[in-house]
Order: structure tokens, then C-alpha cells, then sequence
């Protein structure tokens, strides 16, 4: 053991001097991140605030969860600021900018009529009015969305009210206050949007994590061929003829790779978070995941290695394994969302069980992403064990 | 008076070495065990045998090296030289034969063994982005030398080869003969019993090749054990109390190079050039024990006799008794090409 770690100083003073290093491990994931999460990131992680003017004229019973409820939630997360408008004509001339409060960059414009709840209780035709700004469509689009889905949720209530009159007309009286109870029930059943909104990676942190494994591929290389480099340099004949075991040369190697990779993800980790605002996650979780990705990308890329039989072999295989499991793996777009068989091939690359821990870790906790990182050990246990006897059979002079 | 021997000879001229070798004590000297018994060999090859295929790279070599020795493997390229110190330090697995090393068998697995032993590989074996100390402590740590020992071993081996100077210089700035002395350096960090190298001096300039045999002749005289394969003739005569001739893996004559010559049945040519009654004084000379032939030539007499170092001085004394002035003496002793050359058939250049 004392001599693999002997050899692993060695090389890693070697790389260390070595620009190379620098570009594979640092510069390249961190650049092309940068430039992936600009050019793919149009909304998600933009400061987007819808601005509404909302003219609650009706005040009433059915417009208060409207206005306090829905939008004041939207409010009080940031994604969306009120105006309070008096009147419709004021909340109109708000969106069109042509008013004493032009200044307020209105997107959309939501008027609640006058007497609104009264026709609603007692089963009458109503409306809601939203005015929308031409040059504000996704905001508009999202404040018709909203008043769409609280006119649909009326609608049950409209007709509850209708049902109960027609069957019992004694009980007529009692439909305002049925009405406005049925209106403040919460729904039975809730929806809770896993798949687009709280599983998923957001851009920025997607496109890091899918280059730093990428680039990782590539760096853990270096410790992995430069066994192939010493002995196109004459220097394995040396080591073979010191008094160590072979064994402690081909661990010596994997030292040194594993060192690289954790170096080359705690830099990137540590520098998008700050630069980018990547948000990986659970720092234990993140770690567990990284310490499994890299211990994957040994295993492949030293079962690679051990095919080829000169240095300048050993490192265009590795750069073919590496781009090809890396595409395949999705870290340059998202193939999950291809489908069919693409999908489902992702998971030969240890990078998509990479992405998905993170994923789970996103939307879960540490527990979650025990799949993905028993996946990447099972890939680092069954490529090693076959890379292992290969380079140990290779080690002659 | 001219006086030239047109062969080396280490047993006649002294060299002067620009590297003073410091104290070199070797394992044996330190041990107190064992390994100072005269009689057993430091390395013993029997019957080495090794094939690639179809070809026989090695076919029954057998070989002993003892302490203070110096062994040379002398042989074209492609002989087999290299195949066979290989299996000798245990390297290569070889496919029959055994090694022993102060009498302990050394296989490619023994572990051990191998810190007895120092490699100088034929290519130039060191990292050219460290520098030389850091290259030559990193191979100390793989022999386990502590780190204060280790310290000033390097430093010591440093001036040996004599890179004191360039010892925090990276190695790829270095020139190529600095590089082939580095690469000795190496192999004599840890103090082996035995020392292998494996034509060290090639692709060398003739300045900085002189310094490495020079460095080599002093390795020699202190008691280590040297295993030295070349191609060229002169280098092996310069350095070798023994050598083993080899040709398509095969050891095809050993010993002495006097032993050596005496396979051919060539005698030294001693050319005296000298003024005088020349027939006169090759009259005496042809009485002399040894002498072969004489003849008189343009500007002096050409001598043919078994051994010039034994007869020279008997030659000197007749030509004065015959009143010959002696103004030269040349010998051409009889080389190791021309046995190499009897022995197989071809030259070692081939």
C-alpha cells in the first residue's frame, strides 16, 4: 500500500505540472457550462415576475380567495406583483400604459365585475375579465391560465348550488352560504407535479453536473493510461524491478485517478455554485454521488485502457469511450426526455445514473439516490474486475 | 619515445575520473551476513531459456558474477542480451532456467530479492518533468530507504554522476548524456549488490560516454557486482574482468579477454620503430621465448609473439644489447571482433 500511494504523489506532482490537467478537469466543464446554461436556460432560471393589475370591484365572498388566495400566494412567493386597480377602466389603462401609472410595466390585468359572487351564488351567468399586454405574452398567457382554471373551480360550485335548488327548493335560502363554504373547501385531491417541477435538475445545475462527468471521463484518464505511458517512457521496467508487488503499481494508478476526479469535482462543484448558481444539492448527497461517479469512470476507462497496447492507443480509445458514454449518457441534452429505446439506453453510461441521483436528490432526499449510486458501484465493481487482470497481464517491460 | 597500445587494457593504463565515488559501499559491505561469502556468486543464471513465438530469444545462457566483478554480455543487437538480463533481474517470466541471486532464487514475483539489485535500462528510464532529485527520490521510496538516509544518499549519487549542480533542474532540460548519467544514478541509489546495465552508453557522446565508463570502472573497484551487455567491442575490453560472447541466444565463448583471444590463436603484433643495425638486433629478438616471427621493416621491426605484455621488456634489452635506438612502440593485441568474428561467422556490427 505504501508504494501505490509512493507512485500516486509521484504522478499527481507529475499532473500537477501538466496543463493539460487544468483544461480537461477545470477550464473546459467550467466554460462550456457557463455557455450551455446561457444559451439553454430562456426561463427557468431567468428573474421572471409577472406584474398584474387586479380591480376587485365585486369585493365579495367569491373574490377574496381569487385575490388573496391564488394571486396573493403567486405574490408572496415573488413570482408575481400586484397592482390594485379601483376600477376596470384603471386596471385597462394600466396594461395599455396610458395612464398616471404607466410606469408600473403591467403585464396583464385581472377585473373581478361588480356583484361577481352574487351571480355565482344564486347560479346566474358571471364573468372575469383579464386584459392582456401584447408585449407581455408569457405573463399574459399565465394570468389567463390562472383565472381559467378558478372560473373552472367555480363551475363545480355553480353547479352543486344549481343541483342542490332544483332538488329541494326549501333549501334555497341556505345556496349562498353552501356556495361559499363548497368555495373555501379545499380539494380532496391534490396533484403534485413531480415529473417537470421538482424532480428535474434546473438548467444550469443540469448542463454542470452533465459536463463535470463528462470532462471527469476524460480526467481520470490520466492516471489511467500514463501506466501505458511508463512503459512507452522505459520507466515500468524500473518499477517492475523495485522490490514491490505489481499489484501496488496498478492501485498506485487508481489512487491517482481517484484523486484527480474528486479534485477536478470539488473545484467544479464549489465553482459553479458560486459563478454559475448551480445548485447541486445535498452536500452529502453530492458527495456519496461523486465519490461513486468517479470510482465508475476508473472502472471504464481502465477496462479501456487495458485493451490498447501502446500510449497513443490508450488515449484514443478512451477519448472514443468517453465522448461516446458521455452523449449517450445525456450530459449534453437531456435524452430522458427523447423516449423510446434512447431513454432506455442512457443507463449503459454511468453518467445518466450520475444525473439522475442528482435528480433524485433534488427532488428527495439522500435516501433517494441510493439506486443511482449502487448503479455506478455496480459499474465501477464489474469494469474493475475485469480491467484489473487485463493491466496486471500487460505489465512487462 | 611513442608508447601505444592500440587496444584498452585497464590493467596497464589509468584512468583518471572526473567523478570521485564516495564511499560507495554496496549492500555486502553492509549486511555482515551471508552475502560477504566470496566464494558464492552475487548473480547465478543457469540455463536461461526464453522464446517469442517461433523464435528462441534465449537458448540455455548460464552466467556467474561475483563480488567486484565486472561481466560483460557482449553481442550485435537482436543476441539476446537484453532477454537475458531481463529474466536476470527478474523482469520477465522466462520459460526454463533459474537465478539466483546470493544464492536465493529470484523469480518476476519475489519481491525482496529485487532491492539487491540495480537497473539501468537500455532506453533512458526517468521522468523528464521531475527533477533529478525528485526523480531520484521517488525511486528511493520505492526501496524503502527512510527519508533522512534517502536525503543524503541522493545528494551523494548526485555528485557521483555528477549532476550536483543541476539537482532541482527538471530532467527534460537536461542533455542527452546528463540523462544516460541520471539514469546510472538511479540504478545506484539504493546501494545495490548488483549492478545491470544494459548498454548504458548508447546514443551517447564520445565526451560524456567516457565519464560514464570511467564512473563504471570506479563502480567496479569498490567491490560491486556489475552485469554490462554492449555491442561494442571496445567498451566490453575496457570494462570487463569476463565476458560472456553472445549470438542468436546462445553464450558461444566466455572469459578473460586474454582467454578469449587465445580462441583464435592470434598473437600480438609488437611494432618497434627504431635506427640502428636493425637485422641485428631482430637477429637477438628471434631468440627470445614467445617470439613467433620477425621481420625488418621500413624504419623498424615487426614483432609477432604470444603475449606483449610478457615478452616486451625481453625485447627491449636485445635490441639495446644489439645497439638499436628505440624511438616507438606500438602493440596491436588480437580483439574481440576478430573472436567474435571466428566464433560466429560474422561481424558484431552485422
Amino acid at each position: 500500500m505504501r508504494s501505490a500511494l509512493v507512485i500516486a504523489a509521484k504522478d499527481l506532482r507529475q499532473r500537477a505540472r501538466d496543463r493539460s490537467v487544468y483544461v480537461f478537469a477545470i477550464v473546459a466543464p467550467l466554460g462550456l457550462a457557463a455557455i450551455f446554461g446561457f444559451v439553454f436556460n430562456p426561463i427557468s432560471d431567468a428573474d421572471f415576475t409577472a406584474t398584474f393589475a387586479v380591480a376587485n370591484v365585486d369585493r365579495g365572498p367569491l373574490a377574496a380567495p381569487l385575490v388573496d388566495g391564488v394571486l396573493g400566494g403567486l405574490a408572496e412567493d415573488g413570482n408575481v406583483r400586484l397592482v390594485e386597480a379601483t376600477s376596470a377602466e384603471e386596471a385597462t389603462r394600466l396594461v395599455e400604459g396610458d395612464g398616471e401609472r404607466a410606469d408600473q410595466d403591467v403585464d396583464a390585468a385581472i377585473i373581478i365585475p361588480a356583484e361577481f359572487s352574487a351571480r355565482v351564488q344564486t347560479g346566474r351567468p358571471a364573468e372575469l375579465r383579464v386584459v392582456q399586454n401584447v408585449n407581455s405574452t408569457l405573463a399574459s398567457t399565465l394570468a389567463l391560465a390562472i383565472v381559467q382554471e378558478y372560473a373552472r373551480q367555480l363551475d363545480y360550485v355553480q353547479g352543486a348550488v344549481t343541483t342542490l335548488g332544483s332538488l329541494d327548493p326549501t333549501r334555497l335560502a341556505d345556496a349562498a352560504a353552501i356556495a361559499q363554504r363548497a368555495g373555501a373547501t379545499p380539494s380532496p385531491v391534490s396533484v403534485r407535479d413531480v415529473s417537470a417541477t421538482v424532480k428535474q435538475l434546473d438548467n444550469t445545475t443540469f448542463y454542470t453536473a452533465g459536463l463535470a462527468s463528462f470532462f471527469l471521463f476524460f480526467t481520470v484518464t490520466f492516471g489511467v493510461n500514463s501506466l501505458l505511458e511508463e512503459r512507452h517512457a522505459g520507466t515500468l521496467s524500473r518499477l517492475l524491478a523495485a522490490p514491490l508487488p505489481k499489484w501496488s503499481i496498478v492501485l498506485g494508478k487508481a489512487i491517482t485517478s481517484f484523486g484527480l476526479g474528486l479534485v477536478s469535482m470539488l473545484i467544479l462543484i464549489v465553482a459553479t455554485s458560486f459563478i454559475l448558481g448551480a445548485d447541486w444539492g445535498n452536500p452529502v448527497g453530492v458527495a456519496l454521488l461523486v465519490v461513486a461517479a468517479t470510482a465508475s469512470a476508473i472502472g471504464v476507462m481502465a477496462m479501456v485502457s487495458a485493451l490498447a497496447r501502446t500510449s497513443e492507443q490508450g488515449a484514443v480509445f478512451t477519448s472514443i469511450a468517453a465522448v461516446v458514454l458521455g452523449i449517450l449518457g445525456g450530459t449534453f441534452f437531456p435524452i430522458s426526455q427523447a423516449g423510446g429505446v434512447l431513454a432506455s439506453l442512457r443507463f449503459v453510461a454511468p453518467h445518466a445514473w450520475f444525473l439522475q441521483g442528482l435528480g433524485d436528490l433534488a427532488g428527495g432526499s439522500i435516501g433517494d439516490t441510493v439506486p443511482a449510486i449502487a448503479a455506478l458501484l455496480g459499474f465501477a465493481a464489474v469494469t474493475s474486475g475485469i480491467a484489473v487482470p487485463l493491466l496486471q497481464r500487460r505489465l512487462n517491460p | 619515445m611513442k608508447f601505444r597500445i592500440n587496444r584498452f587494457d585497464r590493467r596497464r593504463i589509468v584512468w583518471r575520473s572526473p567523478f570521485h565515488v564516495a564511499g560507495y559501499h554496496g549492500a555486502a559491505s553492509r549486511s555482515g551476513n551471508s552475502d560477504t561469502d566470496q566464494d558464492q556468486p552475487v548473480l547465478e543464471c543457469r540455463d536461461l531459456r526464453k522464446s517469442f513465438g517461433e523464435l528462441t530469444a534465449v537458448d540455455g545462457v548460464s552466467f556467474r558474477i561475483a563480488a567486484g566483478e565486472t561481466y560483460g554480455l557482449l553481442g550485435p543487437n537482436g543476441a539476446g542480451k537484453t532477454t537475458s538480463i531481463s529474466m536476470a533481474v527478474g523482469l520477465m517470466q522466462r520459460d526454463g532456467g533459474q537465478v539466483l541471486v546470493d544464492g536465493e532464487p529470484l523469480d518476476p514475483g519475489t519481491t525482496g530479492l529485487k532491492a539487491k539489485i540495480g537497473l539501468v535500462p537500455q532506453d533512458i528510464a526517468i521522468y523528464p518533468d521531475l527533477t533529478a532529485r525528485e526523480n531520484l527520490r521517488f525511486f528511493g521510496r520505492l526501496y524503502d530507504m527512510p527519508r533522512a538516509k534517502l536525503r543524503g544518499r541522493a545528494d551523494e549519487v548526485l555528485e557521483i554522476i555528477g549532476l550536483g549542480d543541476r539537482a532541482d533542474d527538471r530532467a527534460d532540460t537536461f542533455s542527452g548524456g546528463m540523462k544516460r548519467r541520471l539514469n546510472i544514478g538511479i540504478g545506484l541509489l539504493h546501494a545495490p549488490r548488483l549492478l545491470v546495465l544494459d548498454e548504458p552508453t548508447v546514443g551517447v557522446d564520445p565526451q560524456s560516454r567516457n565519464a560514464i565508463l570511467e564512473s563504471i570502472e570506479q563502480l567496479g573497484s569498490e567491490g560491486l557486482a556489475v552485469l554490462y551487455t554492449t555491442h561494442y567491442m571496445e567498451e566490453a575490453e575496457r570494462l570487463c574482468d569476463r565476458i560472456g560472447i553472445i549470438d542468436r541466444g546462445q553464450i558461444k565463448a566466455e572469459g578473460t579477454r586474454r582467454e578469449l583471444a587465445q580462441i583464435v590463436r592470434e598473437n600480438d603484433r609488437v611494432r618497434l620503430s627504431a635506427t640502428g643495425s636493425l637485422h641485428a638486433g631482430a637477429e637477438a629478438i628471434g631468440r627470445i621465448d614467445g617470439v613467433q616471427q620477425v621481420d625488418v621493416v621500413d624504419g623498424g621491426i615487426d614483432v609477432l609473439v604470444e603475449q606483449a605484455g610478457k615478452s616486451l621488456m625481453a625485447l627491449l634489452s636485445a635490441l639495446d644489447e644489439a645497439s638499436v635506438s628505440i624511438t616507438g612502440v606500438e602493440i596491436d593485441e588480437p580483439n574481440l571482433e576478430a573472436v567474435f568474428l571466428h566464433l560466429t561467422g560474422r561481424s558484431l556490427r552485422d
